[in-house]
């Protein structure tokens, strides 16, 4: 069990995908616009990391090293399509909303990562929650950047409004929070204080 | 039916206003790690955009060949992936031929270019917004340009950022990422000029 606890605690903060490995924000930055969006995305995300992992970590001895890379995109591919089938029948506005975003979940290098780092020499139960755990650490930074956007860029938090209609329209304009520099802006600062928040905690570090 | 856009402005678009790297954040993985340096940059974006042409016209004409006839769309994204991943190999065999000079300065961001989101994510958006075949071409080049101007400039740019006094926790990624942020600012800039969707 203790062991579970460390990848949690790992894969949350010490070596978040985001903050410290800087791994997948390609296809999911796009998104942080809007929570809901976000939520959909990181929680896609987050199954296909899970449960490819399971999967590869599986068949992993039944793979020929050479065409591993291969045999493991096919796998990620084969979730993120059941993902994206998923989507289109139960959530078709989402569905749009994300656009091509969803299959680009193929792409993202924490899947990739997650499934040759750990998956390609664990078990298949810890594999499926270090994938669980890397897909938390992922949502969460994600959804705490959809947070500042949405909240400042429409004044709202999943769809409701909680700013007063003012505050984004009347003279002030902040539309560049939903534009796509804030999102870089914002990776930016949330990597400083990530940083400054780990160099602190290392008494003594060598910097 | 493929919409109506003159080729002129999908061209300038997909390298500015639509910039494939800043406005739709794809292929930062590789932007982020190999603009350290101006040479390697220089190297993959060529490589990125000669891959981005290819497929582009080979994804197009499978999914409107292959995939369409026989109602096998929903197949396309394990489709779309191996076809990249073809043309990547094959690829690399004709210039280790060809030019092995060219090979060399290439070899080791070719196989990388296979998990470039930027890759995909054009043949998703040519599939999304309908482009006819000339339009494919287009739009690919275009965001392959795009994306080496991108890079060019921000291994540029980090070669000065890289001698200025930035707070330790901002070191590295961080100051990365604020200055794509100031790039991409530049680049929506143009949106006044032309824009697609």
């Amino acid at each position: 069990m203790s062991e579970a606890k460390a990848i949690l605690k790992n894969n949350i903060w010490e070596n978040n995908p985001i903050l410290i490995q800087i791994l997948g924000i390609c296809s999911t930055l796009a998104v942080t616009n809007l929570l809901t969006n976000t939520l959909i995305m990181t929680i896609g995300v987050t199954f296909v990391t899970a449960l490819s992992s399971f999967t590869i970590s599986i068949i992993k001895k039944m793979i020929p090293r050479k065409v591993r890379m291969i045999v493991q995109t096919l796998v990620i591919a084969f979730y993120v399509i059941i993902v994206d089938i998923l989507l289109k029948a139960y959530a078709p506005e989402i569905s749009k909303n994300l656009g091509p975003y969803v299959g680009l979940i193929i792409t993202n290098c924490i899947i990739m990562g997650r499934a040759e780092a750990f998956a390609q020499s664990n078990p298949p139960l810890i594999s499926f929650w270090d994938g669980f755990t890397s897909g938390l650490g992922y949502m969460s930074v994600l959804m705490l950047l959809a947070f500042v956007r949405e909240l400042l860029g429409f004044g709202t938090l999943f769809g409701f409004r909680v700013m007063p209609m003012e505050f984004t329209n009347g003279g002030y304009n902040w539309t560049i929070m939903v534009m796509a520099p804030s999102a870089f802006f914002l990776v930016g600062i949330l990597l400083w204080i990530a940083k400054e928040t780990m160099l602190k905690q290392e008494t003594g570090g060598d910097k | 039916m493929s919409p109506v856009i003159s080729p002129f402005s999908l061209f300038f678009a997909s390298i500015l206003t639509s910039n494939i790297l800043l406005a739709n954040f794809l292929g930062m993985c590789s932007f982020i790690s190999i603009s350290k340096d101006m040479k390697s940059s220089n190297g993959l974006g060529m490589a990125v955009t000669v891959v981005l042409v290819i497929t582009g016209m080979a994804n197009w004409a499978v999914l409107h060949f292959i995939l369409i006839p026989l109602g096998l769309e929903y197949l396309r994204y394990i489709v779309f992936i191996v076809v990249i991943a073809a043309v990547v190999q094959i690829l690399e065999m004709v210039i280790d031929r060809v030019s092995p000079a060219l090979y060399m300065s290439l070899g080791i961001f070719l196989p990388l270019i296979t998990v470039n989101c930027a890759i995909l994510g054009v043949a998703l958006f040519i599939e999304i917004r309908n482009y006819s075949f000339i339009q494919s071409v287009i739009y690919s080049l275009g965001s392959g340009l795009g994306w080496w101007l991108a890079i060019m400039a921000l291994s540029a740019i980090r070669k000065k950022v890289d001698k200025a006094p930035v707070p330790a926790g901002l070191q590295g990624p961080g100051i990365t990422m604020i200055t794509i942020g100031f790039m991409a600012m530049a680049f929506i800039g143009f949106s006044g000029m032309l824009q697609v969707q």
